[in-house]
């Protein structure tokens, strides 16, 4: 971080506020998602889900990760109980 | 091409010739990529092409990128340009006649690109008939593949046995890289090797630039190497002399390390950590008086 950085109060360094700039972009191109899909996603995965169980929608995060060339969607869905457990 | 790079290493140039004429070449064509336009494709072209001859291989370095014609500048050969590759394509001319050899270095020609013509001249099974009947003649085809996704580089990139893509550690110009990976991987062209242009030792060090790592984390293909931001390399440019051609530059080293490496030798990446910028230098001068 430069001198004049330090000074004015640390914000993060301009290389790594590239990077993340750029692994997010670059999601978004290669799955060539139109904005708004993802929301769609979440929305149609809670619905299915409800079903057979409850969840927190709240604590529910979707991501899209990268490994080597692959990019992968990764829903991590906290579940409250199961409904089978529920009626019985 | 691993079969006669066993021949070239035999030292002498007698035996380099004796065995030419009965071992059939067969060259390996590459193409240098980018995207974003001004990454460094024709520099690289040049630098690559000039840095092969060099070692001794025969070379042809094609410019692609018709309708801006540049190579020739680069490499210094504008006054020598007769015939062009939109002539060969259209038969005006045969292929030898397009290819201008340069005197600098044995073993070293360009067949410049088209100036008054547009990409549409030329189609991939152009490039592709053309660069076949280069094969039997040379070790190495380079072919400068214009910026962009479209026509021109879809001309570039058909012939070739390797692409090699460059990009210099900007967002823009990586973002462009990996759209070009993921074009040349579903033509079954992949993976490609990357060339990292115009880096800047002072800015990483500061955190103030993307680091080598972190681009090939993102884009996860093989390094080819490492080329740092030089003010030789416009120097060199202005003269027309390839820096691989004339100086002791530390781009220049880094464009003859990869060029090693094209030939399949494995070479040490350049520390460019340690070079020393411009201001280190010039304040360990002052405090050295
Ligand atoms: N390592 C370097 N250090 C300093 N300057 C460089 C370096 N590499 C390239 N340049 C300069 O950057 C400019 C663009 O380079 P070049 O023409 O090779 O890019 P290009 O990718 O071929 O551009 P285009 O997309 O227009 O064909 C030139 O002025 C060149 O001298
Ligand atoms: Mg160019």
């Amino acid at each position: 971080m430069g001198f004049f950085d330090k000074l004015f109060g640390g914000s993060k360094n301009s290389g790594s506020v590239a990077k993340e700039r750029l692994q997010v972009v670059l999601i978004q191109d290669r799955v060539k998602m139109p904005p708004g899909t993802m929301n769609k996603i979440r929305d149609e995965i809670i619905e299915v889900i409800s079903k057979y169980v409850d969840i927190d929608t709240e604590g529910m995060e979707i991501s899209l990760t990268k490994s080597a060339r692959q990019s992968r969607l990764v829903a991590d869905i906290p579940i409250l109980r199961s409904r089978q457990n529920g009626r019985r | 091409m691993n079969f006669f790079a066993f021949f070239i290493l035999l030292p002498s140039p007698f035996c380099l010739k004796l065995e030419r004429t009965w071992i059939i070449m067969s060259a390996t064509i590459m193409t240098i990529t980018s995207g974003k336009g001004g990454v460094g494709k024709t520099t690289a072209t040049a630098n690559l092409s000039a840095a092969l001859a060099a070692k001794g291989y025969k070379v042809v370095a094609i410019d692609a990128d018709i309708g801006l014609r540049n190579l020739d500048v680069v490499m210094g050969l504008e006054n020598r340009v007769v015939y062009d590759l939109v002539d060969v394509v259209d038969g005006v001319c045969r292929i030898k006649q397009a290819m201008i050899r340069d005197k600098r270095i044995e073993g070293l020609y360009l067949i410049p690109a088209a100036q008054t013509r547009d990409k549409n001249a030329v189609s991939p099974e152009d490039m592709i008939a053309l660069c076949d009947q280069l094969r039997d003649d040379f070790d190495f085809v380079l072919i400068d593949s214009p910026a962009g996704i479209e026509q021109g580089f879809k001309n570039a990139v058909a012939p070739a046995d390797k692409v090699i893509i460059i990009t210099t550690p900007e967002v823009a110009a990586v973002r462009d890289a990996d759209r070009i990976i993921g074009l040349i991987e579903a033509e079954e062209q992949g993976p490609g090797e990357l060339i990292i242009n115009r880096l800047r030792p002072d800015m990483i060090k500061r955190g103030d630039m993307i680091g080598i790592e972190d681009v090939l984390d993102i884009l996860a293909i093989d390094l080819l190497g490492v080329v740092p931001d030089d003010e030789s390399i416009i120097t060199s440019t202005n003269r027309g002399v390839p820096a691989t051609m004339e100086n002791h530059s530390v781009a220049s080293q880094a464009f003859k390390n990869v060029a090693t490496r094209i030939t399949g030798e494995t070479v040490p990446f350049l520390d460019l950590e340690t070079q020393e910028t411009f201001l280190q230098k010039l304040s360990k001068f002052f405090s050295s008086l």
